[in-house]
């Protein structure tokens, strides 16, 4: 029982020293985390998708980042071809030549909403908050994109119907089992969105208290 | 082909099985099901017993303990790699084959003196010309016989990075690389015609050795018979190895001129003997043959003598000799003479038992066991004593000046094994391993200090199904033995396997040599692609080949981008001068790009051929038939074939290695208008 308090205690003394700190850097941290967080996630993968078939004993991997596409691209754009799909690289060509600008734009955005404290500013932060919605759903819309514009003249053209590869969890193609996840610069920009939101949040209410 | 969520059959995780089987065992389901999701479930729990199966099918197929004992140390699962590789010679095969041990399985044939189509050796391309570096005067000599395999070595222990194998019939030496286990080089030997004492490395494959068997004048030029004594002449070569180039460099090779006695095997020395190289000999009578001249019969006349010489040769010596300019060039190649090599030490001789066959230095590098093959013992010399005698000085030469060791002043001791004593291998216990040709046999001896206190013995003997040659232990001629496993080359199966005609497979035996237990045949492997004379067995591990080629356009000749490789789809193109047609194409699932190639009877054409692929496994084939050009391209390859088309004809093209469902569409046309 005493030690149930005592963890109790510690663990609001935890909460009280955080809010202290977030009450003292009066909300900035979470924007200055937020554009940590967007200004990693540009080096890391944001979409994994994990081909698996029985000649393919290890799988084959696609990893999709903002500003490259790595892993065994070459191999799946051969197998993609006997179905009539587009090379992975001529996916989103407008999205991709922006996504490092446009991100680092977003961490810009973060660390100036973090900097200065003008209620415009808070409210444009909100694309920090869409931004993984944002790609997220131009990814999906990519994924039906291929699936539904397959070449007819492709040697397996009338075999396949369109469809929609998954944009999270496990699909199937053929002989190929398809499972897409999210990669962990999605995750940043997911947790700098959260992060974001507070801040916003925290900031809009304090002002509508002040005023 | 539609899209389809459902969770495929194989995604189902061992821990859903496993309930499933529960609740199937609680509904009372079909008892077939039930067995086998309770045994998934006990296997996880207990180590696996030998169920009522087991025993029947033990029952069934009358195998004793031993047998099952056998098939359980040698069985590799699917999909479980073997722990050593066998690298064994095919005789007049001309080839090189890798087994797995324990399992036997034959894993590859690595083509190295004959063509071979599925590697696509010597069908058009680099694998042509790779032949051609070994045609005699000219002359194509398209098979070998390949006796010695030797892997490198880097400080006496096996390195995996390359394999030397020689050719007796036309004295020729090959390099094979283990990046990619295909031959990158074959060297002539200019001053020879036969040879067997080869392929031995020095420690740090310094040199490949090689010797001559058969006599001739120096270079193979023409001397008469009766004129043996006076103009034939033994050659102990050393072949520089160019690790970083992975060729052998034959200008910074040389040879040592001997009497014509014929040389047999040989062996590096190492740590202690290291800088010293020693071959046997036979036919120190200089016989020769003439039956119709009322001469005796060679194996008469070969073995009147009693004791033939065992040579000691000082290699780091012999450098020094070749630094200083002691030499000869003959046929382009430096030999130091007879007369220089026994004045300057480079050359001794030790009487051995007459007509030996194996020489072989014990992993400490302390003592040279010598085979007797007429004779029932192994003579075992003291490297130690050898040196000292060479101090004391008091030796005598043979009639061409050589100087003669004193037999009892170099041997340790001989160790009485049976008849036909011919090679040995050591284990990592103190044991030495010798066939016995003539008992079918392998003899287990202890060696002596410092290996054993009370050594020098016979240990016991296994017969072998029939005439074992050589053997090979793994990494049993290195500094450091492996133990464990053994391979008899049996020269004869008689009635190992089932009747497929008179020419009967050869018997490679594995033999289990675990330490304090007897000796024991564990499997029988038919060879039936030739004879393997010796093997090698290494350490898989030790390899470390690559999966694809490093990058896409790969000459696997030079090992670089090849210049006129075609790195993407869209690339390739035909052009076309004067009379010469030049085609740069790439192979990938299912293409060969460009597919229609038209030129004209008579014109030369020059086809660079890139499989642009980078997938494990996704081999293109390219046969153009009619023309006698096949293949292999390996994922990342670049060829080139050149050949003049001068058979007018429509000849498609396509290719070999089923490679993709679409595969029968991977053809072309190359059309040849008459003129």
């Amino acid at each position: 029982m005493e030690i149930a308090t005592t963890r109790t205690t510690a663990r609001l003394n935890v909460i009280q020293s955080l809010s202290a700190v977030i009450a003292h850097s009066r909300d900035r941290i979470l924007f200055f985390l937020a554009a940590i967080l967007l200004g990693v996630s540009l080096v890391l993968p944001y979409w994994h998708m994990t081909l698996l078939a029985p000649q393919y004993p290890g799988g084959l991997r696609v990893l999709i980042y903002l500003t490259k596409l790595a892993g065994d691209v070459q191999e799946v754009n051969g197998l993609n071809h006997y179905i009539g799909m587009m090379k992975l690289e001529e996916a989103a060509p407008f999205e991709r030549a922006i996504a490092p600008y446009g991100v680092a734009a977003l961490a810009l955005l973060a660390l100036f909403t973090g900097l200065l404290r003008q209620r415009w500013i808070t409210l444009l932060a909100i694309l920090i908050v869409i931004f993984p919605i944002i790609f997220i759903a131009d990814l999906q819309y990519w994924l039906w994109y291929f699936g539904h514009n397959l070449d007819p003249h492709a040697a397996l053209s009338s075999s396949i119907k369109p469809f929609t590869p998954p944009v999270l969890g496990t699909g199937r193609v053929g002989q190929f089992v398809v499972q897409a996840r999210f990669g962990s610069g999605l995750y940043l920009a997911i947790l700098a969105a959260l992060s974001a939101l507070i801040g916003i949040a925290a900031r809009l209410r304090g002002s509508a208290q002040r005023g | 082909m539609t899209e389809n969520r459902d969770r495929p059959p194989f995604q189902v995780n061992q821990h859903k099985v496993s309930r499933r089987g529960l609740l199937g065992a609680a509904a009372g389901l079909s008892a077939g099901a039930l067995l086998a999701s309770c045994s998934v479930l006990q296997r996880k729990e207990e180590a696996p017993k030998l169920g009522v199966t087991a025993d029947e099918i033990i029952k069934q197929r009358q195998l004793t303990p031993e047998d099952v004992t056998a098939a359980l140390m040698t069985y590799v699962p699917s999909g479980k790699y073997d722990e050593f590789l066998m690298f064994s010679s095919t005789g007049h095969g001309g080839q090189v084959l890798v087994h797995g041990l324990p399992s036997m399985r034959l894993l590859k044939v690595i083509a190295v003196f004959a063509p071979e189509p599925w590697q696509g050796y010597g069908y058009g391309g680099s694998t042509s010309e790779v032949l051609e570096g070994g045609y005699f005067h000219g002359k194509p000599i398209l098979w070998g016989d390949t006796h010695h395999p030797a892997l490198s070595e880097t400080n006496g222990e096996y390195d995996g990075e390359f394999l030397f194998i020689n050719d007796k019939a036309n004295g020729r030496i090959a390099v094979v690389d283990l990046r990619d286990f295909e031959t990158k080089q074959i060297v002539k030997n200019p001053l020879l015609v036969n040879e067997h004492g080869g392929c031995f490395v020095t420690p740090n494959t310094e040199y490949v050795l090689e010797a001559d068997q058969y006599s001739v004048p120096l270079g193979g030029v023409y001397a008469p018979i009766t004129q043996y004594k006076e103009k034939y002449r033994g050659v102990l070569t050393f072949w520089k190895f160019d690790r970083q180039k992975g060729r052998i460099i034959p200008e910074e090779s040389f040879a040592i001129e001997t009497p014509p006695y014929w040389h047999d095997l040989a062996d590096a020395g190492k740590g202690p003997s290291h800088g010293w190289a020693f071959w046997n000999s036979f036919n120190t009578e200089l016989a020769f043959p003439g039956l119709l001249e009322g001469r005796p019969a060679m194996e008469i006349a070969t073995t009147q003598r009693d004791m033939d010489y065992l040579h000691v040769v000082n290699w780091k010596k012999a450098e020094e000799v070749i630094a200083a300019g002691k030499y000869e060039i003959i046929n382009g190649f430096k030999v130091i003479r007879m007369d220089v090599a026994a004045k300057e030490g480079v050359l001794f001789l030790i009487p051995e038992p007459k007509s030996p066959h194996g020489v072989d230095v014990t992993p400490g590098g302390d003592y040279i066991v010598v085979a007797g093959k007429l004779d029932p013992h192994v003579t075992v010399y003291s490297f130690a004593k050898i040196q000292q005698a060479i101090q004391a000085g008091n030796w005598d030469t043979d009639e061409y000046g050589i100087p003669v060791l004193p037999f009892e002043q170099c041997v340790e001791t001989q160790v009485e094994l049976g008849l036909g004593p011919l090679h040995t291998q050591f284990d990592d216990q103190g044991y030495a391993y010798t066939s016995l040709f003539l008992d079918s046999a392998v003899a287990k001896w202890s060696l002596g200090k410092p290996y054993h206190e009370d050594g020098w013995k016979l240990v016991e003997k296994l017969p072998v199904q029939y005439n074992i040659g050589h053997l090979a232990a793994a990494e049993g001629d290195t500094v450091k033995p492996a133990g464990r496993f053994l391979v008899a080359h049996n020269k004869w199966s008689v009635d190992r396997f089932a009747s497929l005609g008179p020419l009967l497979p050869q018997n490679a035996q594995l033999i289990s040599i675990a330490p304090n237990q007897p000796m024991r045949v564990l499997y029988d492997s038919p060879i039936g692609i030739g004879e393997p004379h010796y093997a090698q067995i290494i350490k898989r591990e030790r390899i470390k080949a690559w999966e694809i080629y490093p990058e896409v356009g790969w000459n696997p000749h030079t090992h670089s981008v090849d210049p006129n490789a075609v790195l993407k789809v869209g690339d390739e193109r035909i052009e076309r001068r004067g009379k010469t047609v030049e085609i740069w194409g790439v192979l990938l699932r299912s293409q060969i790009r460009p597919d229609l190639i038209e030129v004209e009877q008579g014109d030369e054409v020059i086809w660079h051929l890139t499989n642009i692929e980078r997938a494990k496994d996704a081999t293109h084939g390219f046969a153009l038939g009619g023309y006698n050009i096949n293949l292999s391209l390996e994922p990342g390859e670049t060829q080139t074939i050149r050949f003049v088309a001068d058979i007018p004809g429509t000849f498609p093209f396509y290719c070999t290695e089923f490679c993709s469902a679409l595969h029968l569409e991977m053809m072309g046309y190359f059309l040849v208008k008459p003129t």
